[in-house]
């Protein structure tokens, strides 16, 4: 018997040939991302495309080494990366806060419900703007941004959570005298977090999103800073450098939220 | 295997003064929907004594499961009353044991901390819980599957971890709503014979719900057959005393006879049913 299912289940029982697939799970997306940056070189190379217009990926990697090497690069990293967790970290305390609340309360959700879809409806992007009047083009302004786009998913998945458990499970506690706060404690929370994560997934991809574009809108310091300036520079490679990063910071962001979600939600897929 | 749950430390201090007595008085159950009005339960009445076993058999949707969650207090009685041990029974009360149909265990809890759900949300005293748990899961069978998740364990297995949860806080009153209803046949005899094993030991009042004649005769010292709906008491049916008894005991002249009336009652209450 296995305790740690998180690491012994998808490794266990995998169909024949798993070293070949394991192989060439790593061979083919290396080999096609070598075809397809060599083809992009060539075809900037001999159809003589101006470096304004597409850069080379070669540049894009000088590109790319001069802002790793350069302290100021960092710094405006270190400031998107802040404004991203720490807006990421306040929407989804918020939603999941918020969500409880109306999940639980029948009068706070007639009363909360209808403005939360209105609010729902708008892009957060578009509110942006008031955000850099109200706050200023410090950090503060960019966390609430982001805050709020990150916000409603968890919000919503974490109200559909806790209302979706199961019947029986809430008779077996009711059963057992349990409080409203151990209902939720020992079966609605639990029942709820995969919903939760569901939201969070979705909630971190916003929160790039929405610290870009806040200081796309409005802002003397990060990313977005960084980015504008190129391309009004139109130092496309450099534009390009910062995408990569980007990418890069989404891609490890979401890897990180789904290593948390295997590891509270181990059960989740199997039943009871 | 051969534990007696008296020698095991009692769950809680209030919970050590004996078995229940059951007091069913002129209970009436409507359920309000929307739509329309359901009269489920009409004017049943019922005495369960100290120790006891009852079983109800009835045709299906008479009102069996409501009646439980009635005793249980999770639906309140349109009419009448539910008195256990001289008190009324007006919600949920921490001395009453109830097993589902379906074991309704935590899939993110482990076979111990489903057992000791109870314990955690009655505050009890975990170490002594503890102890408990691991007696009555060794007494079930399930010694050695204390760290494993439900979803790793048989239905059967399952439901066991339902009774042993059911158990840990030493209820007076266990209620059963067919327990064993989906589990294959044998796994089924065997339960019913480990049930009784249980009950013998544990001297509990148990209100079970069956549609299997077989294992109400097995169990039970009474059986009370309920009318197709609105639910209402039919008959009842002592069984002899012996115990404990095998299902080769059932074939028995007396046993067999006893099986025989019980299911033509059945019967007849079904179809009186279905001519409506
Ligand atoms: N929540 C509810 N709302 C409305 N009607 C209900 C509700 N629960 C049960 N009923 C109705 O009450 C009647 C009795 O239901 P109950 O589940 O108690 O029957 P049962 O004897 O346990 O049936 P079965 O043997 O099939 O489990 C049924 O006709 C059912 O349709
Ligand atoms: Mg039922």
């Amino acid at each position: 018997m296995t305790r740690d299912r998180s690491t012994a289940a998808p490794t266990e029982r995998e169909p024949t040939g798993k070293i070949g697939h394991g192989m060439s799970a790593v061979i083919i997306p290396v080999v096609s991302l070598a075809v397809f940056l060599s083809t992009w070189e060539a075809i900037i190379h001999f159809g003589r495309i101006e470096p304004f217009i597409f850069p080379a990926p070669s540049k894009v990697a000088v590109a790319l080494w001069s802002d790793l090497t350069n302290p100021d690069y960092w710094q405006a990293l270190s400031i998107t990366l802040t404004e991203i967790l720490v807006g990421f970290a306040a929407g989804a305390s918020l939603g999941i806060g918020l969500g409880t609340l109306l999940a639980l309360s029948r009068i706070m959700d007639r009363i909360l419900y209808p403005y939360v879809v209105a609010f729902q409806s708008i892009p957060k992007v578009a509110i942006a703007p008031l955000m850099i009047v109200w706050f200023g083009f410090g950090i503060e302004s960019k966390i609430l941004i982001v805050a709020l786009t990150a916000m409603f998913p968890v919000l919503v998945n974490t109200i559909t959570g806790l209302r979706s458990t199961d019947g029986d499970r809430l008779d077996l506690l009711h059963g057992l005298c349990a409080s409203r706060l151990q209902t939720l404690r020992y079966v609605q929370f639990p029942h709820a977090m995969p919903y939760i994560f569901a939201g969070l997934n979705t909630a971190i991809v916003f929160a790039v999103i929405g610290a870009i574009v806040g200081e796309f809108v409005g802002a003397r310091r990060g990313l977005g800073v960084v980015i504008l300036k190129a391309n009004f520079a139109l130092d496309l490679a450099a534009v390009f450098s910062s995408l990569v990063v980007l990418a890069v910071i989404g891609v490890c962001l979401n890897a990180a939220v789904r290593a948390v979600e295997h590891r509270v939600c181990f059960w989740s897929g199997k039943k009871g | 295997m051969t534990g007696s749950i008296a020698a095991l430390p009692a769950a809680a201090p209030q919970a050590s003064a004996g078995p229940a007595t059951l007091d069913i008085r002129n209970l009436s159950l409507t359920y309000k929907t929307s739509t329309r009005e359901v009269l489920a339960i009409r004017n049943l009445s019922l005495s369960v004594q100290a120790g006891e076993f009852v079983s109800i058999v009835g045709p299906s949707g008479c009102g069996k499961s409501s009646l439980l969650k009635i005793v249980y207090g999770l639906v309140a009685a349109s009419t009448g009353s539910v008195t256990m041990s001289g008190t009324p029974v007006t919600g949920p009360r921490r001395d009453i044991g109830m097993v589902f149909q379906a074991p309704v265990l935590l899939p993110w809890r482990t076979i111990l901390e489903n057992v000791l759900l109870p314990a955690d949300v009655l505050k009890l005293d975990r170490d002594a819980m503890r102890t408990r748990a691991h007696d009555l899961l060794e007494m079930v069978g399930l010694k050695g599957f204390e760290h494993v998740y439900p979803d790793e364990l048989s239905g059967g297995m399952q439901q066991r971890a339902g009774i042993v949860r059911a158990l840990i806080h030493d209820p007076k009153l266990l209620l059963m709503d067919e327990p064993f209803a989906a589990l294959d046949a044998l796994t089924r005899e065997q339960m019913a014979l480990e049930l009784q094993r249980i009950w013998m030991s544990s001297g509990k009042t148990v209100l079970f719900v069956t549609h299997s004649i077989s294992e109400a005769v097995l169990l039970s010292d009474r059986i009370v057959l309920m009318s197709a709906r609105p639910g209402t008491l039919l008959a009842e049916y002592e069984t002899p005393r012996e115990r404990p008894r095998s299902f080769d005991d059932l074939s028995s002249p007396r046993m067999a006879e006893l099986s025989k009336a019980i299911r033509r009652g059945l019967n007849e209450a079904s179809t009186r049913h279905d001519a409506r």
